[in-house]
């Protein structure tokens, strides 16, 4: 195994900075080590050099990088209990907005911004939303966009979605084929999927409700009390935050604006 | 680093949690060291372990929040469904990438960035257990000239995790829990 030192991914950092305006100063250092070992185990090679040569150098080898780099592991519906809360407390909400605009930050393949799609349909309210989905990772928006998935999971997504309380059938939602089911069109029409780069971009609109999960665990304090600002000029007035079940808001500078659902890491913006 | 302050990661799986009970059960108190728990469990079940664990051995535990520095006295308990790594300044970062041997958290992941950080002061404890997690990790601490100790099979409920460790021959010592218990003890002098 290389095995790579503090000093070796400062390196790394500065050149993904200064050759291809990525920021990943502000990252979780033993987070990116791991993705970073990771891909050279994985590619085969080495050593620690030769993982440099072909970053500096290449293009496409950078792109690689940031697919991989980033964590692009998500599913349909996950923690239900959350889900919950959603249909139940913020939903009922958002029935009175004649426009509903929702931003999904991070959202990676984007199974959680089908599963809202899939909530505000049950909830009579799909025609009238637009969901965003962003990341920073454009290979995976691509998969989102087609909303195709391994039919591995669909047996846990049903389960979560009978305990988030979906009224119908689960399987009315998509069509399966061999290995994948590919998800209702009339889903996907709501949704627009885009890059943004939570460290370096603005925010880009106005919305009711913010979904941002298991994403900012990779930030440093710093960063996190950053972005957290991001989504707070992004967010209309009594609009909602949903973060991960690990995730608070609890110190930084936003938090007294905000008031928190229950024990459910959703917080209501207070004015 | 500094080695007057030893840090313990604590790996288990099936079978591991009687066996920490019994370790710590009637233990006056942690005061002189900083332990962490990596027990494989089905997530959304077991919440509040960390009740659980004080209710049983009487001692201070919490779950392990994101960005938390580790303080002496309290059994941190690692949450279901996310890696634990260790940051340079020993806060703790929670993972959600890749299960690692079919598992999150995977003991191998915490065992490895443990080693990174702690390097001489790490002690690595390997529990119970039905599958292989855990082995990998413990080697590398070994080579980072940390401390490796594996449940002895004979004791353990389910040996096959710590008979994993053994083969490799990587195990400073193979303890059973009331060697264990004797041993964490010891660190206190």
């Amino acid at each position: 195994m290389v095995i790579i030192s503090d000093e070796e991914i400062d390196l790394l950092l500065d050149d993904m900075l200064e050759i291809y305006g990525y920021d990943f100063t502000e990252y979780s250092k033993a987070s990116l080590r791991r993705r970073i070992q990771r891909i050279i185990v994985n590619d085969r090679l080495t050593s620690f050099a030769e993982f440099r040569y072909r970053l500096k150098n290449s293009n496409d080898y950078f792109t690689h990088i940031i697919e991989e780099i980033s964590v692009n592991v998500t599913e349909m519906l996950r923690d239900p209990g959350f889900y919950r809360a959603i249909v139940e407390k913020v939903i009922p909400v958002l029935t009175s907005y004649p426009f509903i605009r929702i931003w999904h930050a991070g959202c990676a393949t984007g199974e959680e911004v089908y599963s809202m799609a899939i909530l505000l349909k049950e909830a009579g309210l799909l025609h009238k939303s637009l969901i965003y989905g962003t990341d920073i990772n454009p290979a995976a928006l691509d998969k989102a966009r087609q909303g195709i998935f391994p039919i591995g999971q669909l047996q846990q997504y049903s389960r979560n979605y009978i305990a988030a309380g979906g009224k119908g059938d689960f399987s009315d939602y998509y069509t399966s084929s061999y290995q994948l089911v590919k998800f209702d069109e009339s889903l996907a029409r709501k949704m627009v999927f885009s890059t943004h780069n939570l460290v370096t971009d603005s925010s880009f609109n106005s919305f009711q409700l913010i979904f941002c999960r298991n994403v900012m665990i990779y930030f440093d304090k710093k960063l996190q009390d950053r972005v957290l600002q991001l989504f707070d000029s992004s967010l209309e007035h009594f609009g909602f935050l949903a973060l991960g079940t690990k995730e608070t808001i609890r110190f930084s500078p936003i938090a007294s604006n905000y008031s928190q659902l229950g024990r459910e890491k959703i917080w209501r913006k207070k004015s | 680093m500094t080695s007057s302050r030893p840090i313990i990661i604590i790996g288990g799986s099936a079978g591991s949690l009687q066996a920490i009970f019994k370790m710590f059960t009637g233990m006056q108190d942690i005061n002189h060291i900083v332990i962490i728990l990596v027990i494989h469990r089905s997530r959304g079940a077991d919440q509040g372990l960390e009740e659980i664990i004080t209710a049983k051995t009487g001692l201070p535990a919490k779950e392990i929040e994101e960005k938390e520095i580790p303080v002496q006295g309290c059994l941190y308990v690692c949450p279901p469904d996310y890696h634990l790594l260790f940051e340079k300044d020993q806060s703790f970062t929670l993972d959600y990438s890749e299960k690692v041997n079919f598992c999150r958290p995977s003991i191998d992941v915490s065992f490895e960035s443990g080693a990174d950080v702690f390097g001489s002061s790490l002690i690595g404890i390997l529990l119970s257990g039905a599958n292989s997690d855990g082995a990998d990790g413990l080697a590398y601490v070994r080579e980072k000239k940390g401390k490796t100790i594996v449940q002895n099979p004979e004791e353990a409920q389910v040996p096959y995790m710590p008979l994993q460790a053994i083969h490799r021959n990587i195990a400073d010592h193979i303890f059973t829990t009331a060697e264990i218990r004797s041993f964490i003890g010891e660190l206190r002098k």
